[in-house]
């Protein structure tokens, strides 16, 4: 079983968090400032496996680990599970159908931080389809990305979260608006706002 | 009405999104805090409004700052409305945010059940899904009673995207609910042959995870098994599978038979390709990895138990396969194959201890490791590869580690360690006890160990138990106590002045083995001594009283009876520190002390022998005592534990008792009021009382000279300076034995006694000696050539009369799989199914043409 899938960045600050076993929010907090410090202070080159994170489970569960440029990639397992299974799961299944899932939206090139900051809920959805309950639902990549763009695509023809006027709105927002509205004429926003949306 | 919803829209138009949250957060770097408490804000106006959308979206930020460490508990409600909504969108975020948050003492839970029974039925096989992942997350008793059915149903779905979900999440259901593990087997067992490949991977994992807690109730699939482990191709479900048997064979010998030729097979091919492609793209191609490392740890434990029972000629050669080739893995320089190589090798030591052991060189080379984990994992190997022969040289080279050890953490690991292989199975590997406390005396010079502890509790049952070692333990801690170089440092942080506990209990118990009493009943009445730990002081002061007794006895022996007085004297100078203890165990016990010495000196003056009846206060023996000995003691027959050794008093006899018990209360108060008329002198005396009283008191302030400054003026021990030294390099006690030197006179001990032997061999059994020869090859001498040093008498724990060795008190009484544990063969409800169940095993089992299995049926 899996017991937790943290996933952090260099300095500790989490960027996804799924626990399979109820804890409180703080000790949650507690959870992954350990399993930083525990993971952080090891070199690159040393192997992925780390008994003794006291918070979790306890003497049965050791952490599995991956370190990709910003990012920890962290899964805290019992002995049921295969050591080298589920650093293949973290590569091959959560990085790549990321990043596959990504491209295919012609978002993003490369997995890299930013993604997984503003679209957590999206990487929770892929995660959904490879583990499930702590336990590992799927490890075939292909079937994976298809379930994961079924679902987007639906997503879609609903007309998703943020429906036209709402991105219109975050486009208009991403111009720091605290700003410009002091020395703004009338005349600009006749010429800026008609080029800005398809209301 | 139409403003309203234009209106809403433009406020809407304004809401943030997740994105702007996020960004927002990280533009306001310095005051995060008060940025969301606006945002948590904004979003509860949001969670107000009518719009669903709105609503999902508040709900969407909430979940990303429940990651954030906020308590979200309050939107619980918004978020079983999101959930409800009918658009795929928002019931996604809605179950999303709910696995998130929700748990068994959610109380809006009970009003989903029916909203998921809905989505579970739903035709968008992707709402089902949705609600079967929500649901694996925050499943609780009553929602897998009232939704197993509907669950039960769903692993027979058309679509196999919902069958391998239904499957996997009926594990949280027996879970929760283990009623349904017995309706719900023979489904299970179905879809193990799903067409699916992710069905059947899901059945097989719910199965394994059922089967490693209960394994012998799973014994009857081990055919079916072991067809899915010749014909899948898929590696997860080849693991898990293979993970299976390991927990299976040692309930069924004869599985291993038929395992062991397909896992050699599988060790020989897939190790050495995956080895070779490792060696060429590192870390490309894990997967192929996998599977060999567990395969070799299975096959191994499988192995050894054929050999066992049936004596099967080629297990060593099979085994030799397995040590060998992890030997490989531990010699690569990928540090991961390291890890898991030396992860098998400590399962193969449990069940073989010979063949592992004669790798010693490359676990102790491990041990130089840059790699905690690594170390860590050789540490454990360690433990049980020790013997009476190579303990002495293995503890040495871990207290080198100890010494170069930068980590705390990491130097605990290896004082534990070092403890645990010591005292293992009953100290069974120690042939010199005066090695092994000097080894402990040792340890004391650690700085800031979290382990003082157990170091103490380790030289109290050896001093305890091993009664020819007392004379040495004693003088060791004597001179522990004298040294002094625990008390210096910081007390609270530093754990090791423990040891100081176990080091004046020692003293005082065994006081008739110290050379001079007097000196150790100084030292531990130093005034230094009043900033350890409470519990530690109070076991000064109750063993500087046993000293106290030895001196006074070795005093009047010797008709010293000034050195006696003096004695007594000593300790009514030093113990009005701890009569004013903080600490309410001091100071009781040093009052009651205090008070005896007073009575002490007073019949000494007239010349009064006492020594006789001070010993008297603590003659006798304390046996150890088996922790669990409480519980063993069997209850006598014809006792009912629970019965009432009284009538029960009803409710209405205990009003009628209630002024009687107002009567007893007001006796006392009259027999106080007599003595209100006391004389003057009384009052004096009193009065002289209270004073006392009052000095000894910390808090009053004092007129007279009070105490704290009897013990300012205490001879000499203030003005020492003393200089707080830093030392990186461990200390060497003078007059501390080192370890070392017993090493070397150990060996010296045992190549006079082999010399001895060889005398006599050569004497007597000249012609034997040849046969024996090749035996001997392995090592210098064989393990029951070496005798202990001294007679070693360990006095075993006591325990109750009648009281049986057993084991079942390890086990967790709260453990979920203990209700998980039914016998799947047996009392199936309806006969009709359980023929049919048999039938069909007992096809499968011919099949395999395994007979032990179908005959298991048939029992």
């Amino acid at each position: 079983m899996i017991k937790a899938i943290l996933i952090f960045n260099n300095h500790g600050k989490p960027r996804l968090i799924r626990f399979y076993q109820y804890f409180a929010e703080d000790l949650q907090q507690q959870i992954i400032r350990e399993t930083f410090h525990l993971v952080s202070k090891r070199d690159d080159n040393v192997c992925n496996f780390l008994e003794g994170g006291s918070l979790i489970g306890g003497s049965d569960y050791k952490l599995i680990y991956r370190h990709y440029a910003t990012l920890y990639f962290v899964f805290c397992v019992d002995s049921s599970e295969s050591e080298l299974g589920i650093l293949d799961l973290i590569q091959v299944n959560i990085i790549q159908t990321h990043v596959f899932v990504e491209t295919l939206d012609k978002c993003f090139e490369n997995v890299c931080e930013l993604d997984l900051i503003f679209h957590m809920d999206k990487v929770h959805y892929i995660l959904q389809e490879v583990v499930m309950g702590g336990m590992v639902l799927e490890t075939n990549m292909n079937e994976i990305v298809g379930q994961v763009e079924l679902q987007n695509r639906m997503e879609k023809s609903e007309g998703g979260l943020s429906a036209a006027p709402a991105r219109a709105v975050s486009a208009v927002k991403n111009m720091n608006l605290p700003e410009i509205p002091r020395n703004i004429n009338i005349g600009d926003i006749n010429i800026k706002v008609p080029s800005l949306s398809p209301f | 009405m139409a403003l309203k919803i234009v209106k809403g829209s433009i406020d809407r138009m304004f809401d943030k999104n997740l994105q702007d949250l996020v960004r927002g957060i990280r533009n306001h770097k310095e005051d995060e805090a008060k940025y969301i408490s606006t945002c948590i804000d904004e979003i509860k106006q949001e969670l107000k409004q009518d719009n669903i959308a709105v609503k999902a979206n508040a709900v969407c930020k909430l979940t990303y700052l429940q990651m954030l460490g906020y308590d979200i508990s309050w939107a619980a409600f918004n978020i079983v409305e999101v959930m409800s909504s009918s658009k795929f969108t928002y019931k996604r975020i809605g179950y999303l945010a709910a696995s998130q948050c929700f748990h068994e003492g959610t109380d809006v839970i009970m009003l989903t059940t029916n909203q998921i029974r809905k989505d579970l039925s739903s035709p968008n096989q992707y709402d089902t899904g949705v609600a079967l992942t929500g649901l694996s997350c925050f499943v609780t008793p009553d929602l897998a009673r009232d939704l197993a059915n509907d669950i039960m149903t769903l692993m027979s779905h058309t679509k196999p995207y919902i069958r391998k979900k239904a499957v996997l999440i009926m594990y949280k259901v027996f879970l929760k609910y283990p009623e349904s593990l017995r309706p719900a087997f023979p489904r299970l067992k179905e879809k193990l042959e799903d067409p699916d490949p992710g069905v059947q991977s899901a059945a097989v994992n719910v199965i394994c995870e059922l089967a490693r807690r209960n394994p012998k109730n799973y014994l009857s699939l081990a055919p079916l098994f072991f067809k899915l482990m010749t014909s899948s191709t898929n590696n997860w479900v080849l693991i898990k599978i293979i993970k299976l048997f390991g927990a299976l064979t040692p309930l069924e010998p004869r599985l291993g038979k038929k395992l062991i030729e397909p896992l050699t097979n599988l060790i020989h091919s897939r190790l050495v390709i995956t080895l070779h492609r490792a060696s060429v793209e590192k870390n490309v191609c894990l997967i192929g990895l996998v599977l060999p490392i567990v395969c070799v740890c299975v096959c191994v434990s499988n192995a050894v138990l054929i050999s066992l029972s049936s004596g099967m000629p080629n297990h060593s050669a099979s085994i030799q396969l397995c040590v060998q080739k992890l030997r490989i893995l531990i010699e690569d320089s990928d540090q991961n194959l390291k890890y898991l190589g030396l992860l098998a090798m400590s399962k193969i030591l449990k069940t073989h201890p010979k063949s592992v052991q004669s790798h010693k060189d490359l676990i102790l080379q491990c041990l130089d490791d840059k790699d905690e984990s690594i170390r860590l994992r050789a540490l454990d190997l360690l433990y049980g590869m020790v013997s009476k022969k190579n303990l002495m040289e293995i503890v040495k080279k871990l207290m080198l580690h100890v010494d170069k050890a930068e980590g705390t953490t990491y130097r605990d690991e290896l004082l534990t360690k070092i403890i645990d292989i010591c005292s293992q199975s009953n100290y069974q590997y120690i042939t010199n006890f005066e090695w092994y406390i000097s080894i402990l005396v040792e340890l004391t010079r650690l700085e800031g160990t979290r382990h003082g502890h157990l170091i103490a509790s380790q030289m109290l049952d050896v001093a305890i138990r091993v009664k020819a070692i007392r004379g040495f333990a004693v003088a060791q801690m004597a001179m522990l106590l004298d040294s002094g170089h625990l008390l210096t440092g910081n007390m609270q942080r530093n754990g090791i002045c423990e040891v100081l506990y176990a080091a004046a209990w020692i003293c005082g118990e065994f006081s008739e083995h110290l050379d001079d009493p007097m000196q150790t009943l100084e030292a531990m009445l130093r005034p230094k001594v009043a900033s350890l730990p409470g519990h530690i002081q109070a076991v000064y002061v109750q063993n500087a009283a046993k000293l106290f007794a030895t001196v006074l006895q070795k005093h009047e022996g010797a008709t010293d009876s000034q050195a006696a007085q003096d004695t007594s004297q000593l300790l009514i100078e030093r113990l009005p520190l701890f009569v004013q203890s903080a600490n309410l165990e001091v100071q009781e016990r040093a009052s009651c002390i205090l008070q005896l010495v007073k009575y002490i000196q007073k019949l000494q003056q007239k010349d009064v022998e006492v020594a006789e009846e001070v010993s008297a206060l603590f003659a006798g023996e304390l046996n150890p005592v088996a922790p669990k000995a409480q519980k063993k003691v069997p209850v006598p027959e014809g006792l009912d534990l629970d019965a009432w050794i009284n009538e029960p008093p009803s409710e209405s006899e205990s009003e009628d008792e209630k002024p009687k018990a107002v009567f007893a209360k007001e006796e006392p108060k009259q027999s106080r009021a007599r003595h209100i008329e006391v004389d003057e002198k009384e009052l004096a005396r009193r009065r002289e009382a209270r004073k006392q009283e009052q000095a000894n008191n910390p808090f009053y302030i004092k007129s007279s000279p009070s105490s704290q400054k009897v013990y300012q003026d205490a001879p000499g021990v203030e003005h020492i300076p003393v200089v707080q030294i830093d030392l990186s390099v461990p200390l060497k006690v003078p007059g501390m034995p080192m370890s070392e030197q017993y090493l070397k006179l150990e060996e010296e001990r045992r190549q006079k006694e082999r010399a001895d032997k060889k005398k006599k061999d050569k004497k007597k059994k000249k012609r034997e000696k040849r046969g024996k020869g090749k035996r001997d090859d392995s090592g210098p001498e064989s393990e029951e050539d070496i005798t202990p040093a001294h007679q070693v008498d360990i006095v075993t724990e006591e325990m109750p009369e009648n009281a049986l060795p057993s084991d079942d008190d390890d086990k967790d009484p709260n453990d979920p799989h203990k209700a998980l544990d039914i016998d799947l063969d047996k009392y199936v409800p309806s006969a009709e199914n359980t023929l049919h169940k048999v039938t069909v095993c007992m096809l499968h089992a011919e099949k395999q043409g395994d007979l032990s299995i179908t005959r298991h049926f048939l029992v």
